[in-house]
């Protein structure tokens, strides 16, 4: 028997309390609302769009409309196309995020292990970083020729100056006192390489893994355009010469379906992290 | 145990030199045997990716010395701090004093011959930290190694040290020693803190800093 003041505070695994489960279902409200709201925002545009073409407010030939984008998704799945193009893109955009990812620590522990290397090479990466690099989309045909190797390497382009310089940034400001422990325990700066700045860094890594996913997305898309034959850059490109604002926006459409799945992808991995510290 | 006091002097740099982390501009650091000193910093700065075990092992992982012997040692260690039960916990799950316990035993793992602490409780509340300063100086005394403690605290000081020296303003030098011997046990550092000569050593340190003080100002 449980006596009434026992039921205020709760025991650990037992049931738990009345302000518990009052705070708990808050809680809960609260998340429904903003899932609610957001999917709101989504259906009310979709609607409106819809209605807009539908009434002749907006000439479907320019804006086309929700359904016929679904119909257009549709015919490209029964044709395959859908698979070829979403598929390329994909491929490329994961193959230089892994590059861009593994390169870009490597090097930023380079740099930190070397500090007057670090110091001779600062100038070089605030140049690439902030240099446009659709710039160097032409270079890269000239040199690579058109096809997924150029696409690849457009994406890395994007992101892995960037990622160098944030990576290289948050392991120099990893606590002094944490390298000199490994210093009086008896180790080296390799030790406090590996000991230290990589675990401290790990959510900093991933951070930067959702960061790059984003802009190897774009590196991707940019090398398309120029380079490719096939992919959904290349269809975006290809819909706005043909007058297809169908092809185009259902690319477009894709793309953003792409670019959530990948950024929620990372985000759960961060989630899975977080949840075993 | 020996203690220094004041503030902005290289009390820090002193340490750093003493344990070998930098080196002397000029003059001769001579120990009276070769030492494994062992460096207590003032935060305990256990890692929160590591479980407790994994945190104090951490000196023999890196002096690649982490045999069945020393694994025995920690694990003795552990249990004699009163942390064995703890040892698959991380760090954020144990109190100030149990952590700044965690960072003693790390210390104590690589089996220094020479302690050095650098104001190891300086991290910590009132409270927390008259008990765990109590608790850590009761273990070094027991195992009956040397350590260097520094502290801005004066009744830290004349609890804990055998030996207090004073260093003076900058440059740094002995101003003066102290040193401290009780009749009692000193186990509790509420009863030594109630002693006369608790009082005497308080006073006569005091006097000596307060010195320093108005020098300091005199010169401003």
């Amino acid at each position: 028997m449980i006596s009434p003041t026992k039921k205020i505070t709760a025991e650990p695994g037992g049931r738990p309390s009345n302000a518990q489960e009052a705070y708990i279902l808050a809680h809960r409200k609260h998340h429904h609302k903003i899932a609610f709201f957001r999917l709101l925002i989504l259906l009310v545009f979709l609607a409106l769009w819809e209605a807009a073409t539908q009434a002749g407010y907006i000439d479907i030939f320019f804006f086309s409309s929700p359904s016929a984008v679904v119909k257009y998704l549709y015919q490209m799945i029964l044709d395959a196309s859908f698979f070829r193009h979403t598929g390329i893109t994909l491929l490329e955009t994961v193959v230089s995020f892994l590059l861009v990812t593994a390169f870009g620590l490597m090097a930023a522990m380079l740099l930190w292990y070397q500090n007057s290397l670090s110091e001779i090479l600062e100038p070089y990466l605030v140049v690439l970083n902030s240099l446009p690099k659709s710039a160097l989309a032409p270079l890269l045909i000239v040199w690579l020729g058109t096809g997924s190797k150029t696409i690849i390497v457009a994406g890395i382009s994007v992101a892995v100056f960037g990622s160098i310089i944030s990576l290289y940034t948050g392991f120099c400001h990893v606590d002094e006192e944490l390298l000199k422990l490994i210093l009086t325990l008896g180790g080296t700066r390799k030790d406090a390489l590996f000991k230290v700045i990589l675990p401290s860094s790990v959510p900093l890594i991933l951070s930067n893994m959702k960061v790059n996913i984003g802009l190897c997305l774009v590196g991707v898309i940019i090398g398309e355009f120029l380079a490719a034959r096939r992919g959904l850059g290349y269809l975006i490109i290809y819909g706005s010469q043909v007058f297809q604002l169908n092809m185009l926006i259902t690319s477009i459409i894709i793309l953003c379906a792409i670019a959530m799945i990948l950024y929620k992808l990372i985000q759960s991995l961060e989630h899975s992290y977080k949840k075993k510290q | 145990m020996k203690s220094f006091h004041c503030t902005a002097i290289g009390k820090s740099t002193l340490l750093s030199i003493i344990a070998g982390l930098l080196k002397p501009e000029s003059g001769v650091l001579s120990f009276s045997r070769a030492s494994t000193i062992g460096y207590m910093l003032q935060r305990d700065h256990l890692f929160e990716w590591r479980t407790i075990y994994q945190n104090v092992i951490l000196g023999l992982e890196l002096k690649k010395s982490l045999n069945e012997e020393n694994t025995q040692y920690v694990l003795q260690l552990l249990k004699d701090y009163g942390l064995y039960s703890f040892k698959d916990k991380k760090p954020s799950e144990l109190s100030g004093g149990m952590r700044q316990r965690a960072a003693l035993i790390r210390t104590m793992a690589i089996r220094p011959d020479l302690l050095l602490l650098d104001e190891p409780f300086s991290a910590l509340d009132f409270q927390t930290r008259m008990t765990v300063s109590a608790d850590i100086g009761n273990i070094i005394r027991n195992t009956g190694k040397t350590a260097i403690l520094i502290t801005h605290d004066l009744s830290e000081a004349i609890t804990l040290a055998d030996r207090v020296l004073v260093l003076s303003k900058r440059p740094a030098t002995i101003k003066c020693e102290l040193p401290v011997h009780y009749d009692i046990e000193r186990t509790s550092p509420l009863s030594i803190r109630n002693t006369e000569v608790y009082q005497t050593y308080f006073n006569f340190l005091w006097k000596e800093l307060s010195d320093d003080l108005s020098d300091k100002k005199n010169n401003c």
